[in-house]
């Protein structure tokens, strides 16, 4: 029926135009959808290309830093004492991890993490970084290990092998509180330094020169722009900025000197700095007990950080340049210089020691080193040059009574105590002069005439650091000529440090008195064979077989009060509650080539303790002498 | 050899051109055939480097595009009375296939669109209707008095939303779509009254709410997506942000062939699929794209002439059906492509790679060629 319909209706001619009719519409109509794909082709190629290329091209190029390869630090031999170790790290960039734990879990299986690495990684990873930053996971893989990541790498997207260069100081715990150390940029240091110049940087200097010459050290960033696809992995470098490798540094220490020293002080605490007293560079700075540096860059667990913090033996305390001291009897020269200077006395005077000095209608027994319980101390007719060379507290007693602070404030100062005058120390501390005005401020009360006893014999308020006081021992050995401390010997930078401002010669004290103070601290070293009280006090120890001439002063400095009519007990006192031993020294006297100052936290007398790791130092200088010539010569013309 | 080219053989006078007889002679259109070859040939250059230059994948295609050839030549033969008698056989098999595709079908990727029996190659039944459904309507249409009545205009809408509902469960969005567009572009050529198209796109808007409702999650996400790309440049927008990228960025005259970073890097997906023109417009720019869309124009442009000289309504209804299938395809994947409608999944046509929607392009290609050659029978 519908078939009879259609063909009783139907009618070619009427359904062709009608066709051609819909087909010419319809043509028209996609022929305006296909405008509409070119108009939208056209806003998206030419009207927004602009846009779009940029987005293209930050998808593609990433600009990657490259670290300058840190300068290298030397001994005055060229003997490598901070250097890089080239290390192939694993790293992670989480970013670009799909899944951290299952990663995590596939490089336990390849590469076995310990549990402390994970820590460290977890915490590392917690802290903030730059985007896209890579995270140390191992930061150093042995080759089974390499090989193996490398293998896997498909099945680890995000995680990186990076090649770099980690700081190594080849002579670890010898030189660690000298040379300093690097550490791992924290998030505070990102906060302080230029982000830019430290983006590819992981370590920086924190301590020592390495922290005081980080500028001249970390060396210009490079850059390289590379292409990366997806999944961020580099399929080529576009082009590169080479960084720039940090300056090196060659240091007036000397590695063999350090180990003389840190072999003397045989594993007691204590400190030795030893000075070239033409130029102040410092030859040896040991501190003991110390530590190894390079445990801070490998990873020190937390348990081995707390362990060393916690130490009692403080091993990461730089005793030679941040403890301060009273310098007991070492200060002793420099009261003398003062009181000649101000008449208070001359070479000749002369008093009779009872073993002890009272202050004018005062009962208090101010007592010699020499005084007994029983009254039978005191070393007889003292003048001045026996008041040094026998350490006599008694004489000083006296010279500081009629001194005063002001004239032994005053030379101190000018010796360089109570400030830091050091070049390159990083960290030095300034130590302690007191006067009248500190003593009123600090402590809300005068100036007594006992302060100016204590603060003749080196006690009291008097504050110094081992470094101050081989400064003092370079100053004496230089007839009043200062120097400032330094470590800085040469470098490929032109630093400010190569040529500090010379100080003005302390012409205040005369020649003469240069000459008797020294002549008495000879004495010290080099009188022996008298009477029983008539040797130097550290003759028995060191005087007997010198075969150079030294001058020399001890200095015992009290740590606790002994009680008045006590006696000092060595057997009784706890070990931590004995007295420090110092001596300074120079050598060899007519043409001084080291100046040393030595302390034993502890220790006991000076010239008995002390003494012998002093001549044990300058011995190690002065004794082989012949190949070091050369290098001295070229030092002093620096 | 038919009784329609026996017939044909017997009216044709000597002295024709020895060329365009032997072209007759092989059911060719010489224009639409230089067409397809060229679009093919434009394509392959494009797929080339979207493929990486991986020659053996490249192979493969080739291979793929010739096998289609060939079918497009056998499908140049097929006699249209024949096709016509045959319509409701092919689209009856296909829904039975269809129905059995969701109940036995093999899944990949989230989605059940292959039938697996043993001994052939896997095999999309959704496929087979892009030309089933435009034959089927065709056929319908041609036996009816037209414009058509209401009646017949609702049995059509039937034939074409019974299959693409089917493929929409699978679910094959992008195909349904096709499926569809294919079957309306037919009714629409049999002149429907343009008013009902009106009031159809009027309740079709009305409609897009409800469609909300039953629109899965992830097709939703996908209409989200297109709106406001930026909301997940990691996730959901990657695809469209790296496309739209790999298009603007490749400017007026392109990165140059097998410069496309966008692509070789790996930031644009399915580079070599569904997204492959993001990869001409990267590297041959505006203007390579341009080429591509006035080829694209150019074929359409023949297919509708030869659909108006059609030797009867079923072969005119054929031919525009497919022509305007072949544009749905095209425009559907470059709008998807450059940002103006939601990402289904619809391929290039003769450009990405893959050899289903080849080998069905080019069989509607020879079907068009067949309404080219065979003449309008002596007897009206």
């Amino acid at each position: 029926m519908m078939d009879r319909d259609a063909l009783t209706l139907r009618n070619p001619e009427q359904e062709l135009r009608q066709f051609t009719g819909r087909a010419l519409t319809l043509w028209v109509l996609l022929a305006l959808a296909i405008l509409l794909l070119v108009m939208r082709l056209f806003q998206l190629q030419v009207l927004e290309h602009d846009r779009h290329a940029a987005r293209s091209e930050k998808n593609r190029i990433e600009v990657q830093p490259i670290a300058p390869p840190r300068g290298e630090i030397y001994d005055r031999k060229g003997r490598l004492i901070a250097g890089n170790l080239p290390v192939f790290s694993l790293m992670v960039v989480k970013e670009r991890v799909e899944d951290l734990e299952a990663t995590l879990a596939l490089l336990e299986t390849l590469i076995g993490l310990t549990a402390e690495e994970r820590e460290a990684f977890q915490g590392r990873l917690a802290r903030r970084r730059r985007p896209l930053e890579p995270v140390t996971l191992r930061l150093r893989l042995d080759p089974e290990a390499m090989a193996r990541v490398a293998v896997n790498r498909h099945r680890l997207p995000g995680v990186e092998i990076e090649a770099g260069l980690l700081r190594h100081y080849p002579e670890g715990a010898l030189l660690a509180h000298a040379v300093g150390s690097v550490r791992r940029l924290s998030e505070a240091d990102l906060q302080r330094v230029d982000p830019i110049a430290y983006s590819a940087t992981r370590f920086m200097g924190r301590l020592g020169v390495e922290a005081h010459y980080e500028r001249a050290l970390h060396g210009a960033v490079g850059h390289e722009r590379v292409e990366t696809d997806a999944r961020g992995r580099i399929t080529r470098t576009l082009d590169r900025t080479p960084p720039r490798a940090g300056h090196n540094l060659t240091l007036h220490l000397d590695r063999d000197l350090q180990a003389a020293a840190v072999a003397a002080l045989a594993g007691r605490r204590g400190a030795v700095v030893a000075l070239d007293p033409r130029t102040g560079g410092i030859l040896a700075l040991a501190s003991t007990p110390s530590y190894n540096p390079n445990d801070f860059i490998w990873g020190l667990d937390a348990e081995g950080y707390q362990a060393l913090q916690q130490d009692r033996d403080q091993p990461l305390f730089n005793r030679p340049v941040r403890g301060q001291y009273a310098p007991g009897s070492t200060f002793k020269p420099l009261v003398a210089l003062a009181a000649l200077t101000e008449g208070v006395t001359d070479w000749e005077r002369s008093l009779k020691d009872p073993g002890y000095y009272q202050l004018p209608g005062q009962s208090r027994k101010y007592r010699d080193w020499s005084w007994t319980a029983g009254n039978g101390g005191g070393q007889g007719v003292v003048d001045l040059r026996k008041a040094i060379y026998r350490s006599s507290n008694t004489y000083f007693f006296d010279l500081g009574n009629r001194l005063g602070p002001e004239p032994m404030a005053s030379v101190a100062r000018a010796f360089g105590l109570g400030s830091d005058r050091s070049v390159d120390v990083f960290g030095a501390r300034p130590g302690l002069v007191p006067d009248g005005g500190w003593k009123q401020q600090a402590q809300g009360q005068p100036w007594y005439p006992g302060d100016s006893l204590n603060f003749a014999i080196g006690q009291g308020a008097l504050l110094v650091t081992p470094l101050q006081l081989a400064t003092v021992a370079a100053t004496l050995a230089n007839r009043g000529q200062p120097v400032r401390p330094r470590f800085l010997m040469a470098s490929d930078a032109r630093l400010p440090e190569l040529a500090p401002a010379p100080l003005p010669p302390l012409d205040q004290f005369s020649q003469a008195d240069y000459a008797g103070v020294i002549e008495a601290m000879e004495a010290v070293v080099h009188r022996g064979n008298q009477r029983f009280g008539e040797n130097g006090t550290a003759w028995a120890y060191i005087g007997q077989d010198i075969p150079y001439r030294m001058a020399g002063k001890s200095g015992t400095a009290q740590v606790v009060e002994i009680p008045q009519g006590e006696e000092y007990d060595e057997e009784a006192l706890e070990e931590r509650q004995r007295k420090h031993a110092w001596f300074m020294a120079f050598a060899p006297v007519e043409a001084p080539e080291i100046a040393v100052a030595v302390l034993v936290e502890n220790g006991g007398g000076g010239s008995q303790i002390a003494a012998p790791v002093a001549r044990a130092v300058v011995d190690a200088w002065l004794l082989p002498k012949a190949p070091q010539a050369p290098q001295v010569a070229k030092v002093a013309q620096q | 050899m038919s009784a329609a080219d026996f017939r044909r053989t017997l009216s044709r006078e000597d002295g024709f051109d020895r060329r365009q007889r032997w072209l007759r002679r092989l059911h060719l259109d010489l224009p639409l055939l230089a067409l397809v070859l060229l679009t093919a040939a434009y394509g392959l250059v494009v797929l080339y480097s979207a493929l990486d230059r991986d020659w053996m994948a490249f192979q493969g295609q080739l291979s793929r595009l010739a096998v289609a050839f060939i079918v497009m030549l056998i499908a140049a033969q097929l006699d249209l009375a024949m096709l016509q008698r045959w319509a409701p056989v092919l689209y009856g098999l296909g829904m039975v296939m269809l129905v059995l595709v969701l109940l036995v079908g093999v899944q990949a990727k989230g989605a059940q669109r292959w039938l697996g029996v043993p001994g052939l190659p896997r095999f999309q039944p959704s496929e087979l209707m892009k030309l089933a459904v435009p034959l089927m309507v065709a056929s319908f249409l041609a036996d009816r008095p037209l414009p058509p009545t209401g009646k017949t205009v609702a049995s059509v809408l039937a034939l074409i939303a019974a299959p693409a509902l089917l493929i929409g469960l699978q679910p094959d969005l992008g195909t349904a779509i096709l499926v569809a567009a294919a079957g309306f572009a037919v009714l629409l050529l049999s002149g429907l009254l343009w008013r009902w198209v009106l009031l159809a796109g009027l309740l079709g808007l009305a409609a897009l709410p409800g469609l909300w409702m039953v629109m899965r999650d992830y097709q939703r996400q996908r209409v989200l997506t297109l709106l406001d790309p930026e909301s997940d440049p990691l996730g959901a927008g990657w695809n469209i942000i790296q496309s739209k990228i790999a298009i603007g960025s490749g400017g007026l005259f392109g990165k140059g062939l097998f410069e496309g970073t966008q692509s070789h890097l790996n930031f644009l997906p399915e580079s070599h699929t569904d997204f492959i023109i993001a990869v001409l417009a990267e590297e041959l720019g505006f203007l390579g794209v341009l080429g591509l869309l006035t080829l694209y124009f150019l074929l359409l442009t023949r297919g509708l002439y030869i659909a108006t000289q059609g030797r009867d309504t079923f072969a005119r209804l054929l031919a525009g059906g497919l022509t305007l299938t072949f544009f749905t395809y095209l425009f559907v994947n470059v709008a998807m492509v450059s940002g103006l409608l939601p990402v289904v999944g619809v391929p290039l046509p003769l450009v990405s790679y893959g050899g289903t929607s080849a080998l069905t392009l080019l069989a509607g290609f020879g079907v068009l060629m067949a309404v080219a050659t065979q003449p309008k029978p002596l007897a009206a």
